[in-house]
């Protein structure tokens, strides 16, 4: 079996282990219709802080330490971090993570970066460089509209397309073994650009990398869509995902029925009037962790394509004309 | 030459593609009823226009000028709508009512106060007073610079007898 394999991705030789996993949300996403699997719930948006920032930040020590003190008795104490945020310059991690005196990687990637975190702690458990990895992302609502768009009591329209930042934090603990489901592979993806401006269309900006990294995968693994229970997409809401479905079968792969995306499952868009689903890098991460990781374990699920997927813009390139680029990144995981 | 005219090619058919995207985006994304908007704004703007109306007048009975009747009625509506703000209700009112709350003065001062309540955290002069007209601002900007020129224009043509 190669390690190595077509243009991008990575098979594991010993695809290591996702030993345990923690969820932390806030209100909203406690009542939407995953509420009940999430493993903590934070009633209060401060989360006991004084601003939208240093409640993130709370939030990713929550869920960091809730998943560490859920590892399988026997492991050695992590060893390395790999955390990133939406905020400028990472905040949100650097102040989070600081209590926990670990090694760390600050990543982004938008709302892609738990993806991201999670095949380079593959990766660095796979190389034998730590036996225990933490991957860890996190997201706000108000860090996040006070960041990219208005401050909250602003008053105005959010179109139809437009989604909603998930507030939470996701958090998960690899290792060689001690675990129900493992990372087989990965398809890093790469920065695509259809030349779409709109930010509050972010499905729409997403879907073509979206597809890019699937169609990718499935032909550096030499797959069919069929041989995944289903293909998880991050956060492109219900616009995005018509998009993927139909880029995906001009590319000559029907997705139609193994495709779901953590935005749309994390809210009900009705009742919750959050329009085209959820989104932010807790969105993708805390649905794996509560919706989709179990079901893998249990078994249900054999094998998922979870594809996180990320708009990537600033308030700065966007008012100097750019265009926003997404990048969505593969993470084969496996019941076994 | 010959190179330079194969990139000019390329980029042209990468242009192409991106503008078909954005067309077949465009086609594929919901958009809010617009009729459905109009009658929505046209309600709450004219239950904002009538509240003005009544105090102008309640003001007026009391025997007021008008033009103080009037300052008296901008500053009240302001009042309400920066509470109504702080409370967090004002945000309601304009997804609801869209320009019909947005565009009377209501509208103004929630962008002004929105952004003092937001960036109160950051401190008196870097927070509030940096940011407070993030969003005000080019509307004040542009609406002085607007005065400016109709007055400029109304004095040529003052000076040289036209009006």
């Amino acid at each position: 079996m190669e390690t190595i394999v077509g243009k991008q991705s990575i098979q594991f030789q010993k695809a290591p282990y996702i030993v345990s996993a923690a969820s932390i949300v806030g209100k909203k996403e406690g009542e939407g219709p995953l509420g009940s699997q999430f493993d903590a719930i934070e009633e209060d948006p401060m989360v006991g802080q004084n601003t939208w920032e240093e409640a993130e930040s709370a939030l990713q020590k929550k869920a960091a330490t809730m998943a560490m003190e859920k590892m399988p008795a026997g492991l050695p104490p992590v060893r390395y971090l790999f955390s990133g945020d939406l905020l400028g310059q990472l905040i949100a991690t650097s102040f989070g993570v600081m209590d926990l005196q670990l090694p760390l990687f600050g990543l982004y990637g938008a709302c892609s970066t738990i993806g991201e975190a999670l095949m380079l702690a593959a990766m660095t458990v796979q190389g034998g460089y730590s036996e225990t990895v933490l991957a860890l992302t996190s997201s706000h609502f108000g860090s996040a509209e006070k960041q990219f768009r208005f401050p909250l009591e602003y008053g105005g329209q959010r179109p139809l397309a437009a989604t909603w930042t998930v507030t939470g934090s996701g958090a998960f603990v690899l290792a060689p073994q001690g675990g129900k489901a493992r990372i087989s592979g990965v398809t890093p993806g790469r920065v695509v650009d259809f030349g779409l401006k709109d930010s509050l269309n972010m499905g729409a900006c997403m879907a073509p990398a979206a597809c890019d990294t699937i169609c990718q995968h499935l032909e550096d693994f030499g797959r069919q869509p069929s041989d995944y229970d289903y293909i998880i997409t991050g956060d492109l809401g219900s616009v995005g995902q018509t998009i993927l479905l139909d880029l995906a079968k001009e590319r000559g792969y029907d997705l139609s029925e193994r495709h779901l995306d953590c935005g749309m499952l994390i809210y009900d868009s009705e009742k919750q009037d959050t329009h085209a689903g959820g989104s932010g890098c807790a969105c993708s991460a805390v649905t794996l962790a509560a919706h989709i990781l179990p079901k893998i374990e249990k078994n249900q699920w054999k094998r998922v394509l979870f594809v996180p997927t990320g708009a990537l813009l600033s308030t700065v390139s966007y008012n100097e004309g750019q265009s926003v680029p997404g990048i969505a990144h593969g993470v084969v995981i496996e019941h076994g | 030459m010959g190179k330079e005219s194969v990139q000019t090619m390329k980029e042209f058919i990468e242009e192409e593609q991106k503008q078909q995207y954005n067309e077949y985006v465009k086609q594929v994304t919901p958009t809010h009823s617009l009729p459905m908007q109009m009658v929505k704004a046209f309600v709450t703007g004219g239950i904002i226009c009538c509240l003005g109306q009544a105090i102008l007048n309640y003001a007026g009975s009391l025997g007021l000028e008008k033009d103080i009747a009037g300052a008296w009625c901008s500053m009240l509506l302001v009042l309400l709508s920066v509470i109504l703000t702080g409370f967090n209700i004002f945000p309601g009112i304009a997804k609801w009512g869209g320009a019909g709350a947005l565009v009377p003065i209501t509208g103004f001062a929630n962008s002004v106060a929105a952004p003092a309540i937001e960036y109160q955290k950051e401190g008196q002069v870097f927070g509030i007073g940096c940011k407070i007209f993030t969003i005000a601002g080019p509307v004040i900007l542009y609406g002085v610079f607007t005065s400016w020129l109709l007055g400029l224009i109304y004095w040529v043509l003052m000076m040289t007898g036209v009006l």
